[in-house]
């Protein structure tokens, strides 16, 4: 399918998925800063089942054709559903632990397959931590 | 120490029971009483990877928590016990007899239940079980964190705290 431009909508790269507002606030900012919102998709699990959780996921990842999923905190129910799914599909790459940098990095790095450019992003997010001061 | 917390929550080891109470009790002893879970070595890696390197977690099926409740009872590291359902804790505190009170931690919608609180949603016989713990002594509270209200089973079933 394609616009009256010729061009074709790009599908989303990824889903992120977290406690409370965690994934609409982290997808915000990357709007907000580089107008790329729409390669990520936006997932909240606030008062669902671990199976619900699951199946939501489940659910964009063949809607859209993400093959990554990024989580918030490693001890989650979304990363430990997340877990279940690409124990099932080795293919799909989860990246838990997911901050602003690490968004950034991925929906820059579009010359390399999604898979690919999460892997590198995660590494790009880990060195964005930094302690300043005693 | 002795065990610090005895929680429901059909999610299991999450960041509500790691981090949520796992930080301000300062639990370093995690006991998933799971049957499904302690007989497969896969769930069990699933969970340990989420649980911090400070915290010792085991996973044992109900028939041995009540065996070894005591051990962890005497642990000198504060403890949490943790369910997935009501069915399970129902079991181990009626099979330790020293069990003094429940948190319900999270128990989430399906088919057949009904809205008690956010967080809590109940059938007819999980209702059941949770007055047979309280007419047994045991104090039954709903509060998903240390920072809300600890609301008191009669008001989670008459739902009146939505």
């Amino acid at each position: 399918m394609s616009d009256k431009s010729g061009s074709v909508p790009e599908q989303p790269r990824a889903i992120v998925v977290g406690h409370g507002e965690f994934a609409g606030g982290l997808v915000s900012a990357v709007g907000q800063i580089c107008g790329m919102a729409d390669k990520l998709v936006v997932l909240t699990m606030m008062g669902m089942t671990p199976e619900d959780i699951e199946g939501t996921i489940r659910d964009q990842l063949l809607r859209t054709g993400a093959r990554v999923i990024f989580t918030d905190l490693p001890a989650g129910s979304a990363t430990i559903a997340a877990r279940r799914i690409v124990k099932e599909d080795p293919d799909i790459v989860l990246v838990s632990g997911v901050n602003l940098a690490t968004l950034l990095d991925f929906v820059f790095n579009t010359d390399v397959p999604p898979t690919e450019a999460a892997r590198a992003a995660a590494e790009r997010g880990k060195a964005s931590l930094i302690v300043v001061g005693r | 120490m002795g065990i610090s917390l005895y929680r429901i929550d059909d999610r299991l080891i999450h960041g509500q029971v790691v981090v949520g109470w796992g930080q301000p009790l300062n639990i370093r002893l995690l006991v998933l009483v799971d049957d499904l879970v302690a007989s497969s070595d896969w769930e069990k890696e699933l969970y340990r990877m989420a649980v911090p390197p400070d915290m010792e977690v085991r996973f044992v099926d109900v028939a041995t928590a009540i065996r070894d409740h005591a051990k962890y009872a005497s642990d000198p590291r504060p403890g949490l016990v943790l369910t997935g359902d009501i069915s399970s804790m129902h079991r181990l505190v009626k099979g330790v007899k020293a069990i003094g009170s429940v948190n319900l931690g999270g128990i989430h919608h399906r088919a057949g239940r009904s809205e008690k609180l956010r967080y809590i949603f109940l059938t007819p016989d999980e209702e059941h079980q949770l007055r047979e713990l309280e007419a047994a002594g045991v104090e039954v509270t709903a509060q998903d964190v240390p920072s809300a209200r600890a609301v008191p089973l009669p008001e989670v079933l008459e739902g009146a705290t939505r």
